[in-house]
């Protein structure tokens, strides 16, 4: 790195603040891809997305607030939180199970598997919807008949909705958990279990820490889609006010019946929960930046 | 349905126990492949002939084209001004940029039943962008066709951003500094350096914003007027065919988009794979 090479360099004087505008063709679009992008973002979505907080607020605090007087969405909030509080530790366990179970071997057909994994993300969710209600409708469901005799009820009750969220749900922590772990190898796994660990101690002390923040990265993003789920849900819920109507779906329902003030309060928690993981998510991705770098000084060092 | 594979992929002694993969087959098998297999069969039993004539009735074709057309130019928008997006993010420097990086990710985070009330709010006749559109090019945009592209503009716009992004970062600048030495202008160095570098991320993202375009019920049947033959989509054709009762169009229906989603996710891993060796090729 001593040698001194200057020639080639010196034709492409390093872009000084002032002196960019030597090259014409170089300055436009340095301002106006930005702006373009700026613009298209704003109208895309900054704006509705203001729209929602300006509307939600738009007779003050108090007004707001009122809303949460409202049975129907506090019913609605209810059941929302609860399925999402049956479904992401489902998926949690399923994630980190599939995970450890795919990651570190390599097997015929592992792309295949991996890419089943991914199929709630390209299915439509209302088609996913669709095919619960074929498996468990008491009437026209393949095992209505089994589940009608056990006396369950799973299309047009909690269940389905549960079930509902999961599928759409599901593929999330095994998607941000695998990558981690196909990259770190597993020498460590191995040399944890010649010093005699089990099974479980080798998951909780070594497997589990090492992924613990694309973890947390897969259950951010499982629970903000398993609390705005939309399409799913609506086909299994029936929304019955007050007694399967999630909160997504209360949104569309009280705007439909031009309630909006109601809509737009119910869409400010939806919308508030989900900037909170949007700077969640902000701050996970950079402490994993963080961890891949000081892992690949560790290996290179 | 489950202790078949289970067998086969059990893995040798030596590796990890097998109740990981337990857990991954019965949790499959039950949450994916029932459903899955539910419709298939309740699919198959409909026969090929009835299946031909539901898939393809006029009402059904007119939900055809406004889905998956309005879908693509939906991607199409988004892959020109993605790709402007994604090069704001990564080639400059200026204020409020972070802002803009987090603004992508919004509408993957927001429930899109919000995004369609926000989106309505905006472009109906009396919100901030629909009102000036109205009056100075008597355009409507909610509740009529333009509005559901609008709606599939904002939920697959992250996709091209987020897959172009990285393959641009980890671009050499040394390939752009030498075609600037043999005097190349700006444009032909980003038509003939840049761009077909980034093609195979550019197609993926259009793709991944494409399926999910196609599959959108939540924010676009807010903003949709739902009148068929004008702008009623695929999804809500399912779930008022599942109103009347009608499960054998609904399920051929739900057929053909589970269809299309395979063969989608067929197209995306194959753009992967270009990309990847693309990249290889290159390192």
């Amino acid at each position: 790195m001593t040698i001194v090479v200057p020639t080639l360099e010196t034709p492409r004087p390093t872009p000084e603040p002032g002196k960019r505008s030597r090259r014409r063709g170089l300055d436009l679009p340095g301002i106006l891809i930005p702006l373009i992008a700026c613009l298209y973002v704003g109208v895309v979505i900054l704006l509705p997305a203001l729209s929602v907080v300006v509307s939600a607020f738009a007779k003050g605090v108090g007004p707001f607030l009122e809303n949460f007087r409202s049975p129907e969405l506090l019913s609605a909030l209810r059941l929302t939180l609860f399925a999402t509080a049956v479904a992401v530790p489902c998926n949690v366990i399923f994630g980190l199970a599939a995970a450890t179970a795919i990651a570190r071997r390599e097997f015929r057909g592992k792309a295949l598997l991996l890419s089943v994994i991914d199929l709630p993300f390209s299915i439509s969710p209302v088609v996913v919807g669709l095919m619960l209600v074929l498996l468990y409708s008491p009437n026209h469901g393949l095992l209505g008949g089994v589940v009608d005799s056990l006396g369950w009820r799973i299309i047009f009750s909690w269940p389905g909705i549960v079930l509902a969220t999961i599928i759409v749900t599901f593929p999330f922590m095994a998607r941000e958990v695998i990558p981690l772990l196909e990259e770190e190898g597993w020498d460590q796994e191995e040399a944890a279990r010649t010093l005699g660990a089990t099974d479980w101690q080798v998951f909780w002390k070594v497997t589990l820490p090492s992924v613990r923040w694309a973890a947390l990265y897969g259950l951010i993003l499982t629970t903000a889609r398993a609390l705005g789920e939309f399409g799913a849900v609506a086909v299994v819920s029936g929304n019955i006010e007050g007694q399967t109507q999630t909160l997504p779906l209360f949104v569309e329902d009280a705007y439909k019946n031009y309630q909006t003030e109601l809509a737009f309060g119910a869409a400010m928690v939806l919308g508030g929960v989900a900037i909170v993981s949007l700077l969640l998510k902000i701050l996970v991705e950079q402490v994993l930046e963080q961890d891949k770098k000081a892992s690949r000084m560790e290996q290179e060092g | 349905m489950t202790p078949a594979p289970l067998r086969r992929w059990r893995p040798p002694a030596l590796s990890l126990p097998s109740w990981p993969w337990r857990i991954t087959w019965t949790y499959l098998g039950l949450i994916l492949f029932l459903p899955l297999g539910a419709m298939l069969l309740k699919a198959a039993r409909v026969g090929p002939v009835g299946f031909w004539e539901m898939a393809t009735t006029p009402e059904a074709l007119a939900t055809y084209r406004v889905s998956f057309g309005l879908a693509l130019v939906a991607s199409l928008i988004n892959g020109v001004f993605g790709l402007v997006v994604a090069s704001a993010l990564v080639r400059s420097r200026f204020p409020g940029q972070r802002l803009l990086d987090a603004l992508i990710d919004l509408p993957f985070a927001l429930p899109t039943a919000v995004a369609g009330l926000a989106l309505t709010a905006v472009y109906s006749t009396n919100g901030w962008l629909g009102q000036p559109l109205n009056e100075a090019f008597g355009l409507k945009v909610a509740f009529a066709a333009p509005g559901v592209t609008v709606a599939m503009v904002f939920i697959s716009l992250p996709f091209v951003v987020r897959t172009v992004e990285p393959v641009l970062r980890s671009l050499e600048k040394e390939q752009e500094e030498a075609s600037w030495c043999l005097g190349a202008s700006p444009l032909q160095t980003t038509v003939r350096v840049v761009l077909p570098q980034l093609l195979p991320a550019i197609l993926g993202g259009v793709a991944q914003g494409y399926s999910r375009a196609v599959g959108e019920y939540g924010s676009v049947v807010m903003i949709s007027s739902n009148v068929p033959f004008k702008d009623l989509i695929t999804p809500t054709l399912i779930i008022q065919k599942l109103e009347e009762y009608d499960f054998e169009a609904a399920t051929v229906i739900g057929s053909v988009m589970l269809i299309f989603s395979l063969f989608s996710l067929l197209v995306i891993n194959l753009l992967q794979v270009w990309g990847q060796r693309y990249q290889g090729n290159q390192a």
